[in-house]
């Protein structure tokens, strides 16, 4: 699924580099020497069947796993002496989706803006209502249905600043609308020269740069 | 819906509103659960009042034990509430939030830490005169117990945290936790009760709050270290 991409960041170093990257878990060799380029402007989807290791790839890349060989690259220099700013720079969004059942969205968004970038309550309820939450800011989570947390996770990227978006089965629990609604922001994030890279069974449509990586014709051609 | 990519210029926030947002968070959090509000507390009640049941009523006997019977249950206390610390966070995933911020992991998990004393080990050193007082602790030593207790407490929540989050990612953690934690608390017990004991005998206890304001210092600066690091192992 190649397309031209639309908005070219010049022809630049790119903003994540991963080389010869090899992962095993539990005796089971999930990659060996992978490489990967994540360039601003472009969106990375990462395919696989289940239990491929797509998780595990993207938790390596934002830094939460370190139980792997190889180099991660952050904008030309190794990834731990760049956490801080990596870190500033970058938004995961897991299956684990990070939102506490007892809070509302509101002081969810809240708390999330606390350790990235500061942003009023303004920003957050505008960030709630694009993703289909109007009226639902101060309504405990756990009353929330699992698509509607899923906004409550989602809407974090609007107020965040971050350029590189990893984000683990996003559209997951997500309704028509809901999938609709998330393309155009991905659309709008890679044409903007953000990055983003992604895992999803879902078929994509997008208006921007994009490309796949399959771990399993990867694994097939080893 | 403007959305500033890839510029953070003048939107840094400070590691001071990082920590009290999350201390708020946290204090939300257990305002709004009541049940994890109470039950240290009542646990404490509790506790401290079968004494009297189990050993006599006797103001003789109760006044000898009086010091030991607050501090082992403040200690109880302290450790039924700390699964609180990280379970939720690390279940629904607020923990792989926190470790991804740019923020020092020190100061988030010092909040964190500070927000399970407010919530567990502040009820308990409040309401322990009114306990002292039904064991028939002598009225002298009412300030040493209040005082050790507030230098012991918190300490009881710091080490308790690095249990936690070594062990927050297993299944099943029956009785790990404890013998990671009563380990590296026991000393804060000792130290606690004797002080409040040789208070009562007349005795000199200014090396005893010199031992304990020393854990207290090194707990406050070591301790969210090595909770940060047993955290990202956990996640891992």
């Amino acid at each position: 699924m190649h397309t031209a991409p639309q908005a070219p960041a010049t022809v630049s170093s790119p903003l994540m580099q991963a080389r010869a990257l090899f992962c095993e878990r539990d005796e089971r060799v999930l990659f060996s020497g992978l490489d990967l380029d994540i360039h601003a402007g472009e969106l990375v989807q990462i395919k696989g069947s289940n239990g491929s290791g797509k998780t595990t790839l993207l938790r390596i890349l934002c830094g939460l796993n370190d139980d792997y060989e190889g180099d991660i690259h952050w904008k030309g220099e190794a990834l731990y002496e760049q956490r801080e700013d990596f870190f500033a720079s970058m938004i995961y969004i897991g299956h684990r989706v990070g939102v506490n059942r007892i809070l509302t969205p509101r002081e969810n968004l809240r708390w999330s803006a606390s350790l990235h970038a500061p942003a009023d309550d303004i920003r957050i309820v505008a960030a709630l209502g694009r993703l289909g939450l109007r009226a639902y800011e101060d309504i405990p989570c756990r009353n929330l249905s699992a698509g509607q947390t899923q906004r409550v996770a989602l809407s974090r990227l609007l107020i965040s600043p971050a350029s590189l978006w990893i984000l683990d089965e996003p559209f997951t629990t997500l309704d028509v609308q809901g999938v609709k609604n998330l393309e155009s922001l991905l659309s709008e994030h890679v044409n903007a020269g953000g990055a983003i890279v992604l895992t999803t069974h879902h078929a994509l449509n997008v208006t921007c740069a994009s490309r796949a990586l399959d771990l399993d014709t990867r694994r097939a051609a080893a | 819906m403007n959305k500033p990519v890839s510029s953070h210029a003048g939107t840094e926030i400070s590691t001071w509103q990082a920590f009290c947002a999350t201390l708020k968070r946290d204090l939300v959090i257990a305002l709004k659960r009541k049940n994890d509000l109470l039950n240290p507390i009542m646990f404490f009640l509790i506790v401290v009042s079968l004494f009297p049941l189990g050993i006599s009523p006797d103001p003789v006997e109760l006044s000898k034990v009086s010091a030991g019977v607050v501090w082992v249950s403040a200690l109880l206390a302290s450790m039924l509430s700390l699964d609180n610390l990280y379970r939720a966070d690390y279940e629904d995933g607020s923990l792989e939030q926190l470790l991804l911020s740019p923020q020092p992991l020190y100061f988030l998990v010092l909040a964190k830490n500070i927000a399970h004393w407010l919530i567990s080990g502040l009820p308990v050193v409040v309401l322990s005169p009114l306990l002292a007082y039904m064991l028939y602790l002598p009225s002298e030593a009412y300030w040493t117990l209040v005082l050790t207790l507030l230098i012991g407490t918190p300490v009881l929540s710091l080490f308790g945290s690095i249990g936690v989050a070594l062990t927050v990612g297993l299944g099943s953690r029956g009785l790990i936790l404890a013998v990671i934690v009563l380990p590296l608390s026991t000393p804060v017990l000792i130290i606690g009760a004797k002080a409040v004991t040789d208070v009562m005998f007349g005795l000199p206890i200014g090396n005893h709050f010199a031992l304990l304001g020393a854990i207290l210092a090194l707990a406050l600066t070591m301790a969210p270290l090595a909770s940060s690091a047993a955290l990202r192992i956990s996640v891992n």
